[in-house]
């Protein structure tokens, strides 16, 4: 299991990098499902079975999916392509890339405190489900009408004028 | 002698009438209302003075209480009028002069066209003069000391058009009033520490309280003088006075010749019992009068303008009475007032004589040879010249002059009674310069038109007593009568006479035969002359500018302060408020610089913020 | 089997910073849509790691939350970005900046 954990831990983290540096968009976004299907791999490694499942069906295969199409609609030609690889030439990166390192010492040492060994559990769906519609069943509520606020925004905003 | 209200009140109620109806009334009667005030002031004056003379009031004061002005618990000023033999001197000096002078200007201003605010001025500054020297009070000697200094600014800028005239005006206001601050400081120095200003029980109080030589006398003294310093024109504050020549002759003989500037000796005079007491300012005053009589009579030599000459005159001869009041010679002092006052009035409209008839110039090298053309003009200048060397015998000058040398070697002072033995040969020889320039040698301008009975009737009796005036008093050698310092007994105690060594005496004759010799030699010379025409050297330029004074003064006092009204101009108080404005306003602009619009910026900035706060957070 | 779990952390923290890499650093805004999802993404995984530690389904339902929030934003993002693309002819964030200071 850890090495399947950290083989898709490595691969996640390469994917989602080029996915940020590609100048096609597309490219990019088909890097970045790849690289959530590893966190899916690495959810299931995490003994969340269900959180794995949601991963690819939900976020990978229907979000993800949204996101590609409308970008594929998009349509950029060459020229925007060019452009868009002048948009990323090396000096941009290195401001950036200071503030994040930063950031990372900063938020290293909270995150990774205190004792490191806990005991594996592996969570099942009934048990996701069970605390779902019954505890947190008025955040199921609130979700749908999350849900449903985005769908009558993105329609009414979508439609032509 | 009850009617003695009316000499001040007179004047004033001219200047009031000429002040509020001046133009509509027209020349003549204008000319009539100052003239009669000031005249029947005089004759109110006269009477008053023959009544004394005949039979002189108790103990030789009469008071006149008028009413009482305020009354609280720390002071109490009444509007009260002291009489005694000083004052009256005063009273008929300033009114009978005053009145020739009136008379004079009536013709002399004629052509002008502010001639009723001539005459409103002249009268409002005849009515504070009075107002001063009869106070009884030295709050109410404050009073008309105040109005004798704005007349006297009115009446220098009377040709206010042209700027020049405003700031000679502005220059004597400013100086005087520098020195009236110290005298207001005096004044409320002694109406503190003894409690009254009313002018006899503050000097009765300060000698029952002060010792002689003490701090508070010494201090108290020294604030009137400087007050006093400013008003006569004396070292250090005497810039104003050749300045002052810009104003019409007749203000230049009544104010700034006979009465104003001699209103510092009266103050001294007057207060004399705090000066005994003060015997270091005593000696300051008499070190001052003898340094400003020389300083005065040295620029006096190189001046041109024939007003200035006199100018330098006066306050030499100021600095005369400055230095009889310093050692103790009080009627010694007033005397020479009375012949200077003669004599200074007499030289000055004769001077103005002179210029109306050659189109109001003054430049004596613009004169020459009126000897024959202007005989009235030429005999009047001439008396009064003498008067001024003190010619001896013939002239009152000699007899006053004498008076002081002669009180002054016994003082006992050596280099007093030198310096005052230069003066008087120095004396001789500027006014003498002046005579032979303007009235013999060739002519440089011929004179135009003729004199009224109104110019000659005042030189006429001018000259008469500036002869005739000085036999009051005489010296040892010529009758010793002392007629002069009897009747003013009352007011300054007993003089002393001394013994005067016959060479002092004899001194005394020769310097101003020999100034005249000098002057007389250099004249037919042409040094005079040449020396005109030639580039001024350094030190002539140095003499000329009255010993550079005015330099002085202007880079010390003058720069300074307008570079303090330049940095102030902009107000630098309000920006402690404005800077609090200004640096919200700068921080604005530069805050501002970050709302590009750009979204990457604004994301990073967002980054920034959060590795700042947590920073904060986590390792604080 | 067990996984210390500072290391899915330290992942979710290197993945998050990856996201805000690209946000930072892209202009065009399909990328900036992106790097939102990476985020959250990472975000996710922090929750699960916390509900693999803890032994909770909490994770999870937060997880599904996430999701939820996702979508929901990215519809609209899209919708906006269509939007933005019509009336701008351009991808170019920077370009939308009339919200600046005009001095």
């Amino acid at each position: 299991m850890n090495a399947v954990f950290y083989l898709s831990a490595g691969l996640a983290l390469l994917t989602t990098a080029l996915a940020i540096t590609r100048g096609n968009p597309v490219h990019a976004l088909l890097y970045f499902v790849i690289s959530l299907l590893f966190m899916g791999v690495i959810f299931f490694a995490l003994g969340a079975p269900f959180a794995a499942g949601l991963e690819v069906i939900v976020y990978a295969g229907a979000i993800m999916v949204l996101f590609l199409f409308v970008t594929m609609m998009l349509a950029m030609d060459r020229l925007a392509l060019r452009r868009e690889r002048d948009w990323i030439a090396r000096p941009i990166w290195i401001a950036p890339i200071c503030l994040v390192l930063l950031l990372a010492v900063e938020l290293a040492r909270p995150l990774l405190r205190g004792s490191h060994q806990a005991a594996f559990h592996i969570v099942t769906p009934q048990a996701v489900g069970i605390k779902l519609f019954t505890t947190d069943l008025a955040a199921v509520e609130l979700a749908s009408m999350l849900l449903l606020a985005g769908l009558v925004a993105a329609f009414h905003l979508g439609r032509r004028q | 002698m009850t009617l003695l209200w009316l000499i001040p009140f007179l004047p004033l109620l001219g200047a009031t009438i000429l002040g509020l109806a001046g133009p509509t009334l027209g020349h003549r009667a204008s000319a009539i209302i100052g003239t009669a005030s000031v005249g029947l002031a005089a004759l109110i004056a006269i009477t008053i003075g023959v009544q004394w003379l005949q039979r002189p009031p108790p103990g030789e004061v009469f008071t006149q209480n008028l009413w009482t002005w305020v009354n609280l618990p720390g002071l109490s000023v009444n509007i009260s009028l002291y009489l005694d033999p000083l004052a009256l001197l005063m009273t008929l000096v300033i009114t009978i002069i005053g009145t020739l002078i009136h008379l004079f200007s009536t013709e002399y201003m004629q052509d002008d066209p502010g001639y009723s605010r001539f005459f409103a001025y002249l009268n409002l500054f005849v009515a504070a003069m009075l107002l001063l020297v009869l106070a009884g009070d030295l709050v109410i000697l404050f009073v008309g000391w105040e109005g004798v200094g704005v007349c006297s600014y009115l009446l220098v800028g009377f040709w206010f058009s042209d700027p020049a005239n405003g700031a000679a005006a502005q220059k004597s206001f400013i100086v005087t009033r520098i020195a009236d601050i110290a005298m207001l400081a005096g004044l409320l120095l002694l109406s503190t520490q003894l409690g009254t200003l009313n002018i006899q029980a503050m000097l009765a109080a300060a000698t029952l309280h002060w010792p002689r030589g003490g701090m508070l006398p010494e201090l108290a003294a020294a604030l009137l003088l400087i007050g006093g310093l400013g008003k006569s024109a004396q070292v250090p504050l005497q810039t104003w006075l050749p300045d002052a020549m810009a104003g019409p002759t007749p203000v230049s003989a009544l104010i700034h010749a006979a009465t104003m500037v001699t209103a510092g000796v009266y103050l001294v005079a007057r207060t004399h019992v705090l000066f005994l007491l003060a015997p270091d300012v005593m000696r300051a005053i008499a070190i001052g009068g003898a340094l400003t009589l020389l300083i005065a009579a040295l620029a006096g030599l190189m001046q041109s303008d024939i007003k200035r000459v006199l100018a330098y005159s006066t306050m030499s001869q100021i600095g005369y009475m400055f230095l009889a009041l310093g050692v103790g010679a009080w009627s010694a002092a007033m005397f020479h007032f009375l012949t200077h006052a003669v004599f200074k009035a007499l030289l000055f409209l004769s001077a103005g004589a002179i210029s109306m008839r050659l189109h109001h110039a003054q430049n004596i090298f613009a004169m020459g040879g009126l000897r024959d053309r202007l005989p009235a003009a030429f005999w009047a200048f001439l008396i009064g010249a003498a008067s001024l060397a003190a010619l001896p015998v013939v002239s009152a000058g000699f007899f006053s002059k004498e008076m002081i040398l002669g009180d002054v070697w016994s003082a006992p002072s050596i280099a007093l009674w030198t310096a005052g033995i230069t003066g008087a040969l120095l004396t001789a020889i500027y006014i003498f310069r002046a005579v032979f320039i303007v009235f013999f040698g060739p002519v440089s301008t011929e004179p135009s038109g003729a004199y009224g009975i109104r110019i000659l009737l005042p030189l006429a009796l001018l000259a008469t007593a500036a002869l005739a005036i000085g036999w009051l008093q005489t010296p040892d050698f010529l009758g010793g009568r002392t007629l002069f310092a009897q009747f003013l007994t009352a007011s300054t105690g007993a003089t002393p006479r001394h013994p005067i060594p016959t060479l002092i005496t004899l001194a005394g004759c020769l310097a101003p035969i020999t100034g005249i010799a000098i002057a007389f030699g250099l004249h037919r010379a042409g040094f005079w002359q040449a020396q005109a025409q030639q580039p001024p050297s350094p030190l002539s330029r140095l003499l000329r500018s009255g010993l550079g004074f005015d330099a002085i003064y202007d880079a010390l006092l003058v720069k300074p302060y307008l570079w303090l009204v330049a940095v102030l101009r902009h107000d630098p108080a309000d920006l402690i408020s404005t800077a609090l404005a200004s640096a919200a306003t700068g921080a604005h602009r530069r805050l501002r610089a970050t709302q590009t619009g750009k979204l990457r910026r604004y994301i990073a900035w967002i980054t920034a913020g959060s590795i700042a706060t947590l920073a904060m957070l986590l390792f604080a | 089997m067990t996984i210390a779990w500072p290391l899915p952390a330290a992942l979710a923290l290197a993945l998050f910073l990856l996201g805000l890499l690209g946000l930072l650093t892209r202009k065009n805004l399909v990328f900036v849509l992106m790097s939102i999802e990476i985020m959250l993404n990472a975000a996710g995984l922090l929750f699960i790691t916390a509900g693999m530690r803890w032994g909770n389904p909490d994770g999870q339902i937060m997880l599904i939350f996430v999701f939820n929030l996702a979508g929901a934003e990215l519809a609209l993002g899209l919708v906006l970005l269509l939007r933005l693309r019509n009336r701008l002819a351009t991808l170019d964030g920077d370009a939308a900046n009339l919200l600046r200071d005009t001095p």
